[in-house]
């Protein structure tokens, strides 16, 4: 257990470095903005007295290293600041500001939700298809099944998800086309109503993973010991599910883990198409207020998600490995 | 309810046909090998395939306007759907038998071992670099032009709220769609081609370089690449054109040109890979050698020695890489983002003619606009995707 152990350990803390880095990476992009966050915030027609006060609300005089490791520190313990719009909208008079945590931890259950519906529909199903595609490989239904998937890989989310509305909550009302979810609902009805995002993301994503299950499984259908099973008489659904699948079980892992990774980005437009109160419905809202503690934040999320179910990938690859697994 | 027990009953009975189907199938043909030995999985199968096509004709012969005189909006929807695929088939038929007479002996006999799919994929692609190029000639109207009417629906039906003098209809603001459909062709294809260019000409630069010079350089840039990919490209696209449009407010420079650069940086990090690890195969070759003790520069061991045999997954990657870009561009425009108004852009069009999806059940021509927007961008990727895989297979020598 002990190399399999190190070698886990070391990929650890390799990601964390790649965090490390990445969150160097999104403060100095923040950073290039011309001039600063304080005219960022008050926009063209700023006073030079205004502009100095939030400078020093904000600690923008302060040296870049130093704001760095306060932001580092804030993220950390989870203070990540107060949003330009809210503190705007304090400005104005308005009621008490909620922090950036409180914007983002509510939206970032909702996306947790919805990319859990979504797996759970498509990890199965794309499997399972993957498996009849090899099992019945070069013949109509694989052929089919060839077209259907490349066609899916390619279309934008956008065009699947305007595709299911138009079949599945216009013409056929079975689903509702907007998705307003709020705390409190019956999980039914929340199931419900994000059953439309759920299924264009499934459609985009398992289109991938089961091209790449049949891929696996096929690759190692030359293998003596394929040959073997077959020649044995097993069935031809035995010689897959028994033989060939254990073996191909960690290219087959590492692409669910990546094809959820890639979930983060989709789950971005597809939430803007459904309306989703979702992390990638308030990103692309800040992104065009230019919101930045909240662009910062949330870019931070994704890529930290998106290291980590590649870290996931490659330890689960590593541990689905026999021969790491029991060292001679 | 009620809709999940048919399901059930359905599935049933085609459990059922398929138990029939291949027991019948052994009596009459007296056992043979293919009844014999099939699975009931490949029975139910065929059974189901049957039904569905089946249900198929039968749906498509339904009339297209019930007795209330409301449209049957599925019907007619299935029915465009089956003709698309139908004349889609014909044509890349005919285009591929086109394809085996005329040209040089090399491009018939590419075309004799052609897959439909991919002879489906080059005659879009060619379609849309010729409307592309030829845009202000084939567009009635100007791509920015405001016409006297606004919302008028796609048909060119009058008493649909059609207008025959637009066919496609008019826009929020009065903007001739079609016209808009045919200028986005330029504008969308164009900028995603020159994005992922100038991505190549990075990423493949770089990845070369590394390659031949190895040592510190070589860790710097793989290193950097290795960060940079750990961000989502969206997500990073999205965080940059936030900086970029201060500073293109700011700089008075198009924000467009920034969104080019800002994806052609994040995807020249994938060329970047591709291009060092197929030009590490190349150098340890033994003419890099060679041309090394002739004392050749820099210059020319990358571009003389080193490319021309990266070429064949450098052109696979390019088709992919464009789709990427492409549909990262699109991605961004749909979100507001990206190319910026007046220009016609189809992700841009899809986001604002949207809602009037919401009125397919009424006039099906209405939710028409917003699709064909979305459809021109799935159609190309797909297009490309499906050439991309013909040459990996073909390249690859897979047969399995």
């Amino acid at each position: 257990m002990l190399p399999i152990l190190k070698i886990v350990l070391q990929r650890l803390g390799l990601g964390l470095i790649t965090l490390f880095v990445v969150s160097i990476v999104i403060f100095i992009a923040v950073n290039a903005l011309p001039g600063d966050f304080a005219e960022a915030i008050l926009g063209q027609g700023a006073t030079p007295e205004s502009v100095a006060s939030i400078r020093r609300d904000l600690g923008l005089d302060q040296p870049m290293l130093v704001r760095y490791f306060d932001w580092l520190k804030g993220m950390l313990t989870l203070d990540l600041g107060t949003s330009f719009a809210q503190l705007n909208f304090a400005n104005f008079g308005g009621a008490g500001t909620t922090t950036v945590v409180e914007q983002i931890a509510p939206r970032l259950a909702n996306t947790m939700f919805l990319a859990t519906v979504t797996a759970s529909i498509a990890v199965p199903l794309a499997v399972s298809l993957g498996i009849l595609a090899a099992l019945y490989r070069n013949t109509a239904f694989d052929k089919a099944a060839n077209i259907f998937t490349l066609s899916s890989i390619s279309s934008p989310e956008f065009f699947m998800a305007y595709v299911l509305i138009l079949f599945l909550a216009v013409l056929n009302p079975i689903f509702p086309s907007l998705s307003n979810i709020f705390d409190g609902m019956p999980f039914s009805e929340r199931l419900e109503k994000s059953m439309l995002p759920a299924l264009t993301l499934t459609l985009v994503v398992t289109a991938h993973m089961m091209r790449m299950t049949r891929a696996a499984i096929i690759n190692l259908l030359a293998s003596p010991y394929i040959e073997m099973a077959r020649l044995k008489g097993l069935s031809p659904m035995r010689v897959i599910v028994k033989h060939a699948l254990p073996n191909a079980l960690a290219p087959i892992i590492n692409v669910i883990a990546l094809n959820l990774a890639y979930l983060i980005t989709g789950v971005v437009v597809v939430e803007v198409v459904f309306v989703y109160p979702g992390i990638g419905q308030l990103f692309v809202d800040s992104v065009k207020i230019r919101d930045i503690p909240v662009v910062q934040a949330c870019c931070l999320i994704f890529a930290a998600a998106y290291i980590l179910l590649n870290l996931t990938a490659d330890i689960l690859s590593i541990i689905s490995n026999p021969r790491l697994r029991h060292p001679k | 309810m009620s809709g999940l027990m048919w399901f059930a009953i359905v599935i049933v009975a085609i459990m059922v046909g398929g138990y029939i189907f291949r027991l019948a199938g052994q009596k009459i043909t007296g056992n043979a090998p293919m009844f014999r030995d099939m699975s009931f999985g490949v029975a139910f199968g065929y059974v189901l395939a049957a039904a569905l096509l089946v249900w198929a004709v039968y749906y498509y012969f339904q009339p297209t306007v019930t007795e209330a005189g409301t449209p049957n909006a599925g019907v007619v929807f299935f029915k465009w759907a089956v003709h698309g695929f139908v004349i889609a088939a014909i044509a890349a038929y005919l285009f591929r038998l086109l394809g085996r007479f005329v040209g040089t002996a090399g491009s018939r006999k590419l075309f004799r071992s052609m897959p439909l799919t991919a002879s489906f994929g080059i005659l879009v692609i060619l379609i849309y670099a010729i409307v592309a190029v030829f845009a202000g000639v084939i567009a009635p109207y100007g791509q920015s032009e405001i016409l006297g009417a606004a919302n008028v629906l796609a048909g060119g039906d009058l008493a649909s709220g059609g207008d025959p003098a637009y066919p496609l209809g008019t826009d929020q603001i009065g903007r001739d769609i079609l016209s808009r459909l045919i200028y986005g062709a330029q504008n969308t294809v164009g900028i995603a081609f020159i994005t992922t260019c100038l991505a190549f000409f990075i990423g493949g630069s770089l990845g070369f370089l590394a390659a031949t010079l190895q040592g510190w350089l070589d860790q710097l840039l793989s290193r950097s690449v290795d960060v940079l990919m750990a961000i989502p490209s969206l997500i990073f696209a999205l965080l940059l054109m936030t900086i970029a449009s201060v500073w293109s407010a700011k700089l008075g420079v198009p924000l467009t040109i920034f969104m080019v650069l800002i994806i052609a940086m994040i995807d020249s990090t994938r060329v970047y890979r591709l291009a060092r690890a197929v030009g590490l195969n190349i150098v340890v070759m033994d003419y890099i050698e060679a041309a090394k003790l002739r004392g050749e520069g820099l210059g020319y061991l990358v571009f003389k020695e080193i490319l021309p045999n990266a070429m064949a997954p450098l052109l696979a990657e390019f088709g992919l890489r464009f789709c990427f870009v492409f549909l990262t561009i699109a991605a961004l425009s749909f979100l507001g983002v990206g190319i910026q108004p007046p220009l016609a852009d189809w992700g841009t069009m899809v986001r604002d003619l949207g809602p009037f999806i919401n009125f397919a059940a009424f006039i099906p021509t209405a939710a028409v606009t917003p699709l064909l927007a979305a459809g021109a961008i799935a159609l190309l990727t797909v297009a490309v995707n499906f050439v991309v895989d013909w040459m990996l297979h073909k390249t690859s020598g897979l047969k399995e």
